[in-house]
């Protein structure tokens, strides 16, 4: 510090004393509201709906409700111009188990209160800020407070409250607080947030975040209602028709005049997550000491049994003795009261060194084989779909489990990178793509060798679309606005691995469907010559055109009844009348048009004839047990 | 080449098995030829091959077997040099050409075809050329919009396999190339029946035709001492206003670059029926060269007719790397060589002919030391008429020449 030798009255201690006071959180959030995923218009509306989605699919699936829910999004004030924003009222409703009265002001009106923080669970909102968060953006762009709807209870009347913040305080301000019977769902909870914002559609949006928790979510129904269609026709919700199947039968998401439907597709509940307990590698100096300093264990063994995971009494009494020294020596019996900051320092590192058990995985709900092929056959208009999901593994002591699928071929773009959609714990990651370690690993893995072009340092570029999903009680994200997944050395081998799982399905198939066309080419290539040869010969030696013709005609429909034969035998290929069929448990493959790609490929096939031929509708016979086959009109697993 | 598209395994198979049919087709064309059998004898035979080929192919579908046909290799691999015979020699090696193959199938179609269109050729006894066949068997395929040749240069390499797997010659299926080459000199040649005095032919000269058989081209009063083959039609131009053939009594002919097989026939028959020696006066460069080694060793593509066609004794009489120097031209006839001029010498310089010959090692490295190759017009620069008047009666009074 420069010594005051002016005569400007320089502050001292006292002064600066008088100046230094609490932040609150919330004030500390209201400057720094980029953290959280509210840097600009565009971006407000989507963490606000991502926030409310998240906490509504977490609540119904706690409650055991399969989740219906809706989003709707009015324009109160279009956009001035361009660069300005309009003012949105997003309205976001569920048919969860609702709120109970007391709870609703802390739930919603402050920041970092919530039942998630402090359990090792996994599950998609994590810290407690967003909903909160999104209610206090509003309050500052517009002034208007939140507006909640809950009814708890079924039968009873909804509460309805109006929540404004105080920022300085981190305290809800309840402004109305009525009841009401003027909800739809038996239970449930409806949040409406008034704010400025920018509407828009594509990459990053809204609409792309809904239909990505869709993919990941089958079990869910969302309907979204944009400021398009809710503005030009606010009653006509009801009176439009259902989704409907499409004429491959699968279920996929549709759009109406009024709304945009992701339909259900499973009805199963993805399995309850059970909580655990920390594991003693993922535990830091500093926690360990406050655990030590909080227990209301008496001695070590119980300590340790209570507060950690896999850390058994033998365990305790092997890295008490690694710890103990000539001056001092610990046990599984020494009072926890007793120990010095050192000792506890000498203790937890022995217990760092020791050996331990991985956590148990009983806490992670990975999305699942069937379910994301039911998501993706949903959301993606492909032709061929596999998954794969990895073991658990562990990072810094946290469970985790990876899963990856892709979608290939159908109406998806061939001349573009692949697209690359993240999640974690269900959770659509739409920002931030090059800096998370699934979109990394994507890009490290080398697409080339399952038939995909790919780039120097890039994402394959094909008719392609990746999912990677990380199911952990504690995602590691590269920032508050939980944006992208931070690169683990252990996470990003799993996501390799389980890529390329899917990448050999996925060449398997490609390298399958190119030998299908070779051989349709070839019995063109046959057919089309043994006329002239036909010819040729009776002019040359007067055998009869037309019996030598059949005879040849014959020989060559015996020769590509061979390779039709082999690839039967491989069990490979098997005709299917319906459509589409997947025996394999991973992979469904629907009607392709290769035989018409040939066609066109090939400069010398006629034109003029038409392709006869039935198109060829492959499955891939599973080596694994098989699922009965399930027929039904509304979709492939209901 | 797409020819030799056999897999190893069948070469193996086929050539053990196809020895003994080659030498007894190569038996019954030798004994063809050197009999001279009447035409229509010559034609009811080759109509004989094209209907057992047909044949073969229905008898192995009848008996529900594989249709294909054998064609011999042609392509380096397949050709070999005879060093007591001192020409190159096609190889034993028999590909099969099977309908149901896919890299096949449109070859095999093509082969019929032709051997369609010869058959009619040889059944109305006319003779076609080789543009005329590739319209005779030219037309859409029914029912696709797939041509049956996509090009002239299809259609003449599936006549060249024609005519090994026949073991029959162009003549023999009454074909015919594009005429090209001239000759003028000191010799008659009856033609069809007409008498040609090659000595009153004025400025233009005799076009060779392109079959040069004995049942349609004989030789009478050859007077001449030795023939002189330059490589184009100027060079041959200079000769012929110069009266070289005259004073020097001598047959002087042009192959317009590359000769063709009509112009290597004709001085094969005159250098083994008359006995004239053949003396080449081509460029100083890989091209002229390469030349030089067609007339003398046959072709990789017509290695089959090396025998009627190699001169193994002619001579290269120029022009030679030392010229330069030896003739005191000036620096504006240097051409310098390019990267491709550079390897195709060293190619030639390998050829087993010219690797053991020494001059010829000599030849090509002071050419590749000049950097730089000669066309014949380059002595033009000392006099208009120095090549005839003093170049060549020099390096012929001196017997300076390459073997």
């Amino acid at each position: 510090m420069a010594k005051a030798k002016s005569s400007r009255t320089r502050a001292n201690a006292e002064t600066m004393a008088a100046k230094q006071r609490d932040i609150s959180v919330s004030e500390f959030f209201a400057k720094n509201r980029h953290l959280l995923g509210f840097d600009n218009p565009r971006k407000a509306l989507l963490t606000t709906v991502k926030e409310a989605v998240d906490n509504a699919l977490d609540a119904c699936e706690e409650a055991a409700i399969l989740p219906d829910i809706e989003v709707k999004i009015e324009e109160i004030t279009p956009p001035p111009s361009v660069s300005k924003p309009g003012r949105y009222r997003v309205t976001i409703t569920d048919n969860g188990p609702g709120i109970v009265r007391k709870q609703v002001e802390n739930i919603f009106g402050r920041l970092l209160y919530g039942s998630k923080f402090h359990r090792l669970k996994m599950s998609r909102g994590q810290q407690g800020i967003g909903i909160s968060a999104a209610g206090m953006y509003g309050l500052m762009t517009t002034g208007k407070p939140m507006v909640i709807t809950t009814r708890p209870k079924k039968g009873k009347p909804a509460h309805h409250l109006e929540l404004a913040m105080d920022t300085t305080k981190n305290k809800p301000e309840v402004t109305v607080d009525i009841e009401t019977d003027d909800f739809p769902n038996t239970t449930g909870t409806r949040v409406a947030i008034e704010m400025e914002a920018k509407f828009f559609r594509g990459k990053g949006s809204v609409e792309t975040y809904l239909e990505q928790t869709a993919i990941s979510n089958p079990h869910c129904s969302i309907t979204f209602i944009p400021p398009d269609k809710a503005n030009e026709n606010p009653d006509l919700a009801e009176s439009e028709p259902e989704v409907q199947a499409d004429d491959q039968g699968i279920v996929r998401t549709q759009e109406f005049s009024d709304r945009i439907v992701y339909p259900r597709t499973v009805d199963e509940l993805p399995p309850e997550t059970q909580e655990i307990k920390p594991h003693p590698y993922g535990v830091e100096l500093g926690t360990f000491l406050t655990k030590l300093k909080q227990t209301d264990e008496k001695q070590l063994t119980g300590f340790f049994k209570n507060e950690f995971c896999r850390v058994p009494p033998s365990v305790v009494a092997s890295v008490t003795k690694e710890a103990s020294s000539k001056s001092k020596s610990f046990s599984g019996s020494t009072w926890v009261k007793t120990l010095e900051p050192n000792d506890a320092e000498k203790i937890y590192k022995a217990l760092q060194e020791s050996k331990l058990r991985a956590p148990p995985t009983d806490c992670l709900s990975p999305i699942g084989v069937k379910t994301m092929l039911a998501g993706l056959l949903k959301g993606v208009k492909a032709e061929f779909y596999t998954a794969s999901t990895r073991k658990p593994a562990v990072y810094r002591g946290n469970p985790f489990q990876i899963e990856a699928a892709i979608a290939y071929g159908g109406d998806l773009a061939g001349d573009q990178q692949a697209r690359v959609i993240r999640y974690a714990n269900r959770v659509p990651l739409l920002y931030q793509q090059s800096a998370c370690s699934a979109f990394k690993s994507v890009v490290d893995t080398s697409w080339k060798n399952y038939g995909m072009q790919q780039p120097r340092g890039g994402a394959p570029v094909g008719p392609l679309v990746v999912m990677i999903h990380m199911a952990s009680v504690w995602v590691p994200f590269t920032s508050e606005s939980k944006e992208a997944i931070a690169d683990y050395d252990e996470i990003r081998k799993e996501m390799q691995l389980a890529l390329q799982e899917c990448g050999r399905k996925l060449g398997q198939y490609i390298r399958r469907r190119q030998r299908m066309k070779r051989d349709a080419q070839k019995r063109d290539v046959f057919e089309r010559y043994i006329g002239e040869i036909a010819k040729a010969c009776n002019h040359l030696t007067g055998t009869d055109t037309k019996e030598f013709y059949d005879k040849l005609l014959e020989q060559a429909k015996a020769r590509t009844e061979i390779a039709d034969a082999q690839l039967d035998d491989e069990g490979n290929f098997v005709k299917d009348d319906h459509g589409r069929l997947a025996k394999a448990d991973d992979v469904i493959i629907l009607d392709s048009n290769a035989e018409q790609d040939a066609t066109n490929n090939d400069s010398h096939i006629s034109e003029t004839k038409p392709v006869t031929k039935k198109k060829r509708v492959t499955k891939k016979a599973s080596k694994k047990k098989r699922t009965t086959k399930k027929k039904s009109t509304s979709g492939l697993f209901n | 080449m797409a020819k030799k598209k056999v897999t190893k395994k069948k070469v193996v198979k086929k050539t053990t098995k196809k020895v003994s049919k080659k030498k007894t087709t190569k038996k019954t064309t030798a004994s063809a030829r050197t009999k001279s059998h009447s035409r229509a004898e010559r034609d009811a035979h080759t109509s004989e091959k094209l209907s057992n080929l047909a044949q073969n192919i229905v008898d192995s579908v009848n008996k529900g077997a594989e249709p294909e046909m054998d064609v011999p290799v042609r392509a380096a691999s397949n050709t070999n040099w005879n060093e007591k015979k001192r020409i190159l020699e096609m190889g034993d090696s028999v590909g099969t050409r099977q309908l149901f193959n896919l890299g096949q199938a449109r070859k095999f179609m093509q082969t019929l075809l032709h051997s369609t269109s010869v058959s009619d050729l040889i059944e109305q006894d006319k003779t076609s050329s080789l543009r005329g066949m590739f319209y005779k068997s030219l037309h859409t395929i029914e029912g696709t919009k797939e041509k049956t040749f996509d090009d002239q240069t299809e259609s003449d390499g599936i006549l060249e396999d024609l005519e090994v797997s026949l073991g029959s010659l162009r003549e023999e299926l009454h074909i015919f190339a594009k005429k090209r080459g001239t000759m003028v000199g000191n010799i008659t040649v009856v033609d069809s029946g007409d008498e040609i005095n090659c000595r009153k032919m004025g400025s233009g000269g005799y076009a060779i035709p392109s079959i040069c058989e004995p049942d349609v081209i004989q030789f009478k009063d050859v007077k001449a001492d030795f023939i002189l083959h330059v490589e184009k039609d100027t060079v041959w131009q200079r000769f012929n206003e110069d009266r070289f053939w005259e004073t020097h009594n001598c047959i002087l002919t042009e192959g317009s670059g590359q000769p063709t097989r009509g112009v290597r026939r004709m001085l094969h028959r005159l250098h083994t029926e008359h006995k004239l020696p053949v003396y080449c006066l081509l460029d100083c460069d890989p091209w002229g060269h390469y030349i030089y080694s067609v007339i003398k060793q046959g072709s990789i593509s017509l290695a089959f007719e090396s025998q009627r066609l190699a001169i193994p004794d002619a001579k290269f009489l120029g022009i030679r790397a030392i010229d330069y120097d030896r003739c005191e031209l000036s620096d504006d006839v240097k051409i310098s060589l390019n990267d491709r001029d550079i390897t195709r010498a060293k190619q030639i310089a390998a050829y087993p002919w010219f690797e053991k010959d020494k001059q010829w090692q000599k030849e090509i490295k002071k050419m590749l030391s000049n950097g730089f190759k000669m066309e014949v017009e380059s002595l033009i620069t000392k006099d208009i008429s120095y090549v005839t008047e003093e170049y060549v009666p020099a390096r012929l009074k001196a017997k300076d020449w390459l073997g």
